[in-house]
């Protein structure tokens, strides 16, 4: 994902120095794009295992790989608008980890449903009804306490349903799997460690902490309702329910808080985000999102 | 490829000289170490036939920006050393873990002022579920964080995300001296 434009002023000094206008001890520069090395999955055996069907493969690779993109764009919002540097800091490399597992997942969806697809014509040239995220990652941002809430549902959902996947058939996604186990370790204990400190803090952070909590609890049912791709190649996320509530509630009891008692988001005829049926959020986020690959068709640096 | 004096027709001496090109390349965002002192080098093969060289890495995180990076100094080094047909892949199990850096590798991110990671056996982690306590962020003396600077065990961490990916940001209570940390995964 790495569609810009070309650009050589003057003071883009730092890029020039990184393209090899400073040549190092063997005069070759630093940067790879453009040299056949950016895909995420380079040389790694593509083959399917026998007995997947690839289009649901890619399917569902497309469903995590959807929810790790558009999270990802969500947390690097905060980048220049987080309370403290350090904060902006970690959203962004929280992104950062979401951002490259979109990468794998959906490199590996345009492998397994033999479209050749690449991530980047994945990332910015589906539509909205294309995409297949969960609806909990479209949400505007809100407040920062908003934001911790969606991250603390997320990471815990999503750090089980990556142990349970670490032992997929498919070697790509079990990879992705076992690697972003560990990631989303980091991710969990983060948001938990805010949760904590605002539910244990002032009456008014625990406040809004609460009303976090309270606004994106709706949107929780969704990540453990089944579709159809899920139940053929995936872990049926319904199990993952029980254990998942039971650490968000341990995490929102130490918080001081109470687990809110909230009727799920109404879906479309039964139809939500796995199924494309998105909220108001998700068009303006892809806008933004998709803005340059399409008004630069095939740039490349 | 020339210069290997008494060992010429050996594949194991082959590989061993195009494993050491490739172990050698620095990597783009802890440059004082190499790919293979960071454990991101996980192998590196030579057709005997062919003389085809096949170099596969561990990226690091998923979102490690520096992969292509990586992939592209190796390419380039081996094939500066004279290997004609070069092959870069990436291999993502088992995953790449801070446990991989060598004991070399620990000593230079020291001796550069960036502490080493602790065995991932000694911190607890995922799975299961995180500590539900925020406590102190000074470390406990089972597993201190030595300052790398003047080797004090009293520090604590400012925030768990860094300038990269993998760091963390500390600081020293004895020498007042802030430091990153590769942080263990």
């Amino acid at each position: 994902m790495h569609d810009h434009t070309t650009s050589t002023t003057e003071d883009d000094h730092v890029y020039l120095s990184l393209a090899g206008a400073t040549p190092g001890p063997e005069g070759e520069g630093r940067w790879a794009y453009g040299t056949g090395f950016a895909d995420p999955l380079l040389g790694v055996d593509t083959a399917l295992p026998a007995g997947l069907a690839g289009a649901d493969l890619a399917a569902y690779c497309q469903m995590l790989g959807d929810d790790a993109l558009v999270l990802a764009q969500r947390l690097i919002e905060w980048c220049t608008r987080a309370p403290e540097l350090e904060e902006e800091v970690a959203l962004a490399n929280l992104g950062l980890d979401l951002l490259g597992q979109a990468r794998l997942l959906l490199t590996r969806a345009g492998q397994a449903d033999g479209s050749g697809r690449t991530e980047d014509d994945l990332a910015y040239w589906r539509e909205e009804y294309e995409f297949r995220n969960v609806r909990l990652v479209e949400t505007p941002n809100g407040d920062f306490a908003y934001s911790i809430a969606r991250l603390l549902l997320f990471s815990t959902a999503r750090g089980a349903l990556y142990e349970a996947l670490a032992a997929h058939p498919d070697p790509v996604l079990a990879a992705v799997a076992a690697r972003g186990v560990k990631e989303l370790a980091y991710h969990r204990e983060y948001a938990s460690a805010w949760t904590l400190r605002l539910g244990d803090g002032t009456s008014y952070s625990a406040e809004r902490m609460q009303a976090g909590l309270d606004a994106v609890w709706p949107l929780l049912e969704e990540l453990f309702t089944a579709h159809p791709v899920e139940l053929r190649v995936g872990v049926d996320p319904a199990e993952l329910r029980e254990p998942v509530l039971r650490e968000l509630a341990a995490v929102i009891a130490e918080a001081g808080l109470t687990v809110p008692d909230v009727p799920p988001l109404a879906t479309v005829l039964g139809r939500a985000g796995r199924d494309g049926v998105h909220t108001e959020a998700l068009g303006p986020l892809l806008a933004e999102l998709q803005v340059v690959a399409r008004a630069h068709p095939g740039a490349t640096w | 490829m020339t210069g290997t004096t008494g060992t010429v027709g050996s594949v194991g001496t082959v590989r061993d000289l195009a494993w050491s090109v490739a172990a050698a390349v620095p990597d783009p965002e802890l440059p004082m170490l190499t790919l293979a002192d960071l454990g991101v080098l996980a192998e590196v093969e030579v057709d005997g036939a062919s003389g085809t060289v096949t170099a596969w890495l561990t990226p690091t995180y998923s979102g490690c920006p520096a992969v292509a990076e990586m992939a592209a100094d190796v390419d380039r080094r081996l094939r500066a050393a004279g290997y004609p047909d070069v092959r870069v892949r990436l291999r993502l199990d088992p995953p790449w873990s801070t446990d991989l850096i060598t004991a070399e590798g620990r000593r230079k991110l020291a001796e550069a002022g960036i502490a080493p990671p602790r065995p991932t056996s000694a911190v607890a982690s995922a799975p299961g579920p995180v500590p539900l306590a925020l406590g102190p962020t000074r470390t406990g003396a089972a597993t201190p964080v030595p300052c790398p600077h003047c080797g004090g065990n009293d520090t604590e961490e400012l925030s768990r995300f860094g300038s990269t990916a993998c760091k963390a940001l500390w600081r020293c209570r004895a020498c007042r001296e802030p430091f990153e940390r590769v942080k263990e995964i």
